[in-house]
């Protein structure tokens, strides 16, 4: 694919004031990019050929007609798509790439929670806290991801008690070789109530929260927003539920033959990807986080303090914002590289899309030229839409630079 | 591996210009000395690598016997393990010859793959495998149960079918490696493992405590494992196909691997055709006519092959059932050499 | 804060009645003696304990340690099996050994056990040598290169990116390739050796004059080009002849490569392949021309935009496709395909990073000297570009060097393929093996990712104070 090449021996090229056609540099660069791209054609259109002669010779069907056919296979786990061994190959796509994104989600939930913790940790002036974030960081993004996912997987939960003799947890439920058996919420009638109350709260706070600030600005004086949110947010949906009669109850795993039965399961392949993709992603983010705030001129920190801000203060209202601007961008990149990196959930049968759609649908229909560029294309979107996000968040931030 | 660089060397070359040069495989096995056979990545009994790397079961004796058909030699054969996803592939793009490696004949795989089954060496079908401890007696006790099993196989498929046609919850947990299906297992990540019945067998003695496990009295499929080659080379085809029934004829026929010499001798017409002293059918199959007297020299016949990896006196102790010759009430059938 | 405030306001107050205002009367109260700042206690008091919320915080992440530490010390060495024959020798009673049934530790002979084939695969015994002298070729010619000190660097990169790969090559694989021709029809000279050497010939001497007659029609002297070029496929025919002498090694098949050898080959060849395939890209993406800065960009964002698993496989399953009928790529090869263009991405946007790091008057001022593009970019920015980044190419080595990891899940025996190989055999099946032989290769990669990545921090410094 090295395509990019000069014309040998253009390097020993040397121009003369007499103007030749050929030493014309906007003739030249186009002769170039013509045969750049007639080379280009050229390979391509060999492959595609290729790959029809190949495809036509072994007889293989192609085309998307396929992913209208059933499937035949189960999946152990799809938490919001129904599905079953008769749905499409359609929806294993869907399937597939709703667990990743699942796993995405979750697993940059508490990467970033994790990493903005270490990433602080390292600039302690605690010896103690600054060596562990230190030593984690280290050895977390110097072992490799798939050695991390086996390690959780292999290493540790599968060396649980197997399901007959369930480790008890209590009030969360049990945990063992089958994953985890959580306790689950049974919204009743009236539940909906909640949600409402919930939304209502989150409202009111948001109001507070613009009104304080402006009677700040206005008068000096402080109100308590984060207190109050928090009251009202968990406050309300309390009383809601005592109105409504207590509709909200728990399911809790009960013992059945296989092991524990009902409540919610946790695949421990699942618990071992989070696990393996926070940590590890964690270790990156703290990095950023490191930089971004040293990235913050200290000149800032001393003015906050000569303004009278305590440190926790000075962090909240004068740092982590400026470094916001320098940690979004690469952050933004960890969680790309995070959801790629869901991909390795392949190796241990945990169904995304990789897993699923490039494993199991390619292997039961041979169609992997579809196949695979479905999948790639799927990642390429994600891509897409992070970094135009990413672009967009960027112009919003430099609006605020003066 | 030479080869392969050769071509490497030349690709951006050849990629437009080469379409047109498709030799015959059989011409290419000639031409390059060994047949390259695609196996598993380690099932006992049936390709399964020794520490030292040597290949033995009854998927690797069919390529040995295809070997000794072109060479006369059955040593001339490359093995090249193949993941469940890879096996057809490597078949199609022509990195393997034939593909011995436990593959079960669907219709699917049959028509849409641009494959073809050139017969069947073991017939086989779907069981499960259960903790003694769990006191299950059948598989339709399974109810709620996990099962292990491999992606991109056919028990992938019976297993769902089973378990929606009698109405059992279960959940299926698939991976890429049947040794990551057997850890698992063994690990207590499933309470069932399901693949063919010979491959419990066989996977069984890499458990922990093989004794502490069962296999249900239920068969949910049939499994039809045989050679496979690409299609549309019919010359291939007929060798691969004719390989596996010489060695059912030959055992029909009482010719072993001991008595294949003395067996030239013999006045029975049916054998003299099979190991080349009358007829010509080894030059109908583009190699020479000593071709089945060199399998069975060197391989052995279909009963030999059975007894020596899966049979009774082997870890894996599967009985011939169902593998039988007809004569015995079995299934293996061969047409005649004549 | 607080305190000042009165003070000033009690000062206020007192001298207000006073008729000498601003002089004052008593002497001022003796601040409090410093608190000890060194010494082992001071130091501890200024890093540990130098408020409640620290001091809880050190007591929390003490007790934090105490839980693991011990625990972990116990697993790996204390507690750990270090000799034995079999899986017996990390059994315990319930399993069928000798060890208290509470008993979870590493089981070191197992890994003693397997280590040949962690670092060699299933390469023959008999032919270990060649592994070995391949390694210390690496390591002899990779030393010196990574120390800015030491001289001779031109010479030690001709060893390492020229002769090392070849020798490298002929040493693991045996060599003794079969050319048979490309160019010329059948029919014309059947194929053998020597049908290669003639169209290498014709090849040559086509290039020698195509290079030629470009030169003529630019009104330059067309010999020191054309010496240039033979020169260059001279070297290639040097190269081809010593990969098909036969030097009597036995040839070993890439099947049974494998282990921490495999993982070096693919992360090395991987990195030495993206080098010039992401110079190339990065100039590319900077590119004036509208075709050449779209490709590339369209190449790097594709490349970027998918996991590597994908990639991988998409060259196991997909790329055979693509390829002529009866044309067929090893399978380490179509990884290390697939390995190189993916890395080559990343490797693109680290030089781009180091081309955009350059000051503009560079550029302007090779332009202004009167070089052409590929001459200020050999002379004056290349060389000052590739030094800025040397510490992104070992990270992307490193991160290279961790993803090797993956293509055992298309089923190549790297390291992590051949442990994970491992626990398929009984011989050492244990709850404790999988943990073991886990916690060994972290180490590994631990060691070699973590001194890369401190060498590359030295080289950061390093370059730094020659930069500022």
């Amino acid at each position: 694919m090295a395509v990019t090449d000069s014309p040998a021996g253009g390097s020993t090229v040397r121009e003369k004031p007499k103007v030749k056609l050929l030493n014309d540099p906007k003739f030249r660069s186009i002769i170039f990019q013509i045969i750049l791209v007639s080379f280009l054609v050229w390979i391509i259109w060999g492959m595609i050929n290729n790959a029809a002669f190949n495809l036509q010779k072994a007889g293989i069907a192609s085309g998307f007609g396929f992913l209208d056919t059933a499937s035949g296979f189960g999946l152990n786990f799809s938490p919001f798509i129904d599905y079953t061994s008769s749905s499409s190959f359609l929806s294993v796509y869907w399937v597939g790439l709703q667990n990743t994104l699942v796993l995405a989600v979750i697993g940059i939930f508490f990467a970033t929670i994790i990493g903005f913790l270490m990433g602080v940790a390292r600039l302690s002036s605690n010896w103690v806290i600054r060596a562990i974030a230190y030593w984690y960081v280290e050895i977390m993004r110097n072992i490799p991801l798939l050695l991390q996912i086996f390690i959780w997987y292999k290493g540790v939960l599968a060396t649980l008690p197997i399901a007959k003799n369930s480790i008890d947890l209590g009030a969360f439920g049990f945990l063992n070789t089958k994953g985890l058996f959580a306790p689950q919420f049974v919204f009743g009638e009236g539940s909906g109530m909640m949600g409402w109350a919930l939304l209502i709260a989150i409202v009111i706070t948001v109001v507070i929260g613009k009104w304080s600030k402006k009677r700040q600005m206005a008068t000096g004086q402080r109100f308590p927003v984060f207190w109050t949110g928090l009251g009202l947010i968990i406050g309300l949906p309390l009383l809601m539920y005592f109105i409504m009669g207590q509709p909200v109850s728990t399911n809790y795993p009960t013992a059945g033959n296989f092991g524990p039965k009902g409540g919610m399961r946790v695949i421990p392949e699942f618990i071992a990807l989070i696990l393996a993709l926070s940590l590890y992603t964690a270790a990156f983010i703290a990095e950023i986080v490191r930089a971004g705030i040293l990235a913050v001129n200290k000149g800032q920190t001393e003015a906050s303090y000569a303004l009278g801000l305590r440190p926790g203060q000075t962090l909240r209202l004068n740092i982590i914002p400026q470094a916001l601007r320098v940690i979004i961008p690469p952050l933004t990149s960890q969680y790309l590289n995070l959801t790629k990196n869901s991909s390795l959930a392949v190796a241990i049968a945990y169904p995304d899309l990789t897993a699923v759609f490039a494993g199991t649908a390619l292997n039961q229909t041979g169609q992997a030229v579809e196949i695979i560029g479905m999948t790639m294309l799927t990642y390429l979107a994600i891509s897409l839409v992070t970094s135009l996000f990413m672009n967009w968040y960027n112009a919003k931030m430099s609006l605020v630079e003066r | 591996m030479k080869n392969t660089i050769v071509s490497t060397l030349g690709v951006v070359a050849l990629s437009v210009s080469a379409l047109s040069a498709s030799a015959a495989t059989l011409d290419d096995v000639k031409a390059k000395g060994f047949v390259q056979c695609g196996v598993s990545q380690g099932l006992p009994g049936f390709s399964n690598p020794d520490s030292a790397g040597n290949w033995t079961g009854i998927d690797v004796d069919l390529c040995r016997g295809v070997a000794a058909a072109v060479f006369g030699d059955a040593t001339k054969v490359k093995y090249t393990p193949l993941s469940a996803k890879e096996r057809f592939t490597a078949l199609q793009s022509g990195e393997v010859d034939v593909l011995s490696r436990n593959t079960t004949w669907t219709a699917t795989r049959d028509t849409t793959l641009g494959l073809n089954f050139a017969g069947v060496n073991y017939y086989d079908g779907q069981g499960f495998m259960v903790r003694k401890d769990l006191g299950v007696k059948s598989a339709l006790e399974l109810s709620g149960a996990s099962v292990c099993t491999n992606t991109g196989t056919t028990t992938e498929l019976n297993v769902a079918d089973y378990f929606a046609s009698n109405k059992l919850e279960y959940e299926i947990v698939a991976f890429e490696k049947a040794d990551e299906v057997v850890a698992a297992y063994d690990a207590g990540r499933c309470d069932v493992y399901t693949t063919d019945a010979s491959g419990l067998y066989a996977q069984r003695l890499k458990l922990t405590n093989p004794a502490d496990h069962t296999v249900l009295p239920e068969i949910i499929s049939k499994e039809p494992l045989g050679p496979v080659v690409r299609q549309g080379d019919d010359q291939w085809f007929n060798l691969v196909k004719w390989t596996h029934y010489a060695m059912v004829n030959a055992e029909e026929l009482g010719i072993t691997s001991a008595n294949a010499d003395e067996m030239k001798g013999s006045e029975n017409p049916a054998i003299k055709r099979v190991l080349g002293v009358d007829g010509e059918f080894g030059a109908a199959l583009g190699v020479g006519n000593d071709w089945a007297y060199n399998i069975v020299k060197q391989v052995g016949n279909y009963g030999e092959v059975f007894n020596r990896n899966v049979g009774p006196d082997t870890p894996l102790a599967i009985s011939r059932g169902t593998n039988a010759l007809w004569t015995n009430g079995g299934l293996q059938y061969a047409p005649p050499i004549r | 804060m607080s305190g000042i405030d009165s003070q000033t306001s009690m000062n206020r107050a007192e001298t207000g009645g006073l008729e000498v205002a601003y002089v004052r009367q008593e002497l001022v109260p003796a601040i409090a003696p410093p608190i000890n700042d060194s010494g082992v206690i001071g130091w501890m008091r200024k890093n540990l304990f130098s408020s409640i919320f620290n001091t809880a915080l050190t007591l929390f992440s003490l007790y934090i340690l105490y839980l693991t530490v011990p625990g972990i010390i116990k697993w790996v060495l204390t507690d750990a099996v270090w000799s034995g024959e079999d899986r017996l020798a990390c059994a315990t009673i319930a399993q069928g050994g000798a060890l208290p049934d509470d008993w979870k530790a590493a089981c070191w002979p197992y890994v003693g056990a397997y280590l040949k084939q962690f670092i060699y695969g299933r390469y023959p015994d008999a032919e270990l040598w060649r592994v070995n002298l391949t390694l210390v070729m690496f390591f002899v010619g990779l030393v010196p290169m990574l120390m800015p000190s030491l001289p001779f660097k031109r010479e030690n990169i001709i060893f390492m990116l020229g002769v090392f790969p070849v020798a490298a090559f002929v040493l693991l694989s045996g060599g003794n390739l079969d050319f048979n021709g490309f160019l010329l029809p059948d029919a014309i000279m059947a194929p053998s050796e020597l049908k290669f050497w003639v169209d290498f010939l014709i090849v040559s001497l086509i290039i020698c004059a195509g290079v030629g007659a470009y030169m003529n029609a630019t009104d330059s002297d067309p010999k020191p080009a054309v010496i240039l070029t033979a020169i260059a496929m001279g070297i290639l025919a040097l190269v081809l002849f010593v990969m098909s002498v036969d030097f009597g090694l036995t040839p070993v098949e890439t099947d049974l490569w494998g282990g921490f050898v495999m993982t070096l080959v693919i992360a090395v060849t991987g990195i030495v392949a993206a080098l010039p395939l992401g110079i190339l890209l990065a100039l590319g993406r900077r590119s004036d021309m509208p075709a050449v800065s779209l490709f590339s960009v369209i190449f790097i964002e594709f490349w970027r935009g998918v996991p590597l698993i994908t990639v991988l496989f998409m060259s196991s399953v997909m790329l055979p496709l693509f390829l002529p009928d009866g044309v067929t790529f090893d399978k380490l090869l179509r990884a290390l395909i697939g390995v190189a263009l993916f890395s080559s991405a990343y490797m693109a946007e680290v030089v781009r990073g180091g081309l955009q790091a350059l000051p503009k008057g560079q550029y302007e001022g090779a332009m202004a000297v009167g070089l052409n593009y590929w001459q200020s970019m050999r002379l004056i920015i290349m060389p000052q570009a590739l030094k800025i980044v040397i510490p992104g190419i070992v990270n992307t080595f490193i991160g290279l060097f961790k993803d090797t990891t993956l293509v055992s899940i298309i089923g190549l025996l790297d390291f992590l393929g051949m442990i994970n190989l491992s626990h398929s055999d009984s011989t050492w099946a244990t709850p404790v093996q999988a943990m073991t032989s886990y916690v060994f290769c972290a180490f590994v990669f631990f060691l070699f990712c973590f001194g890369m990545s401190r060498y590359s921090i030295y080289m950061e410094d390093r370059l730094n104070t020659s930069h500022r």
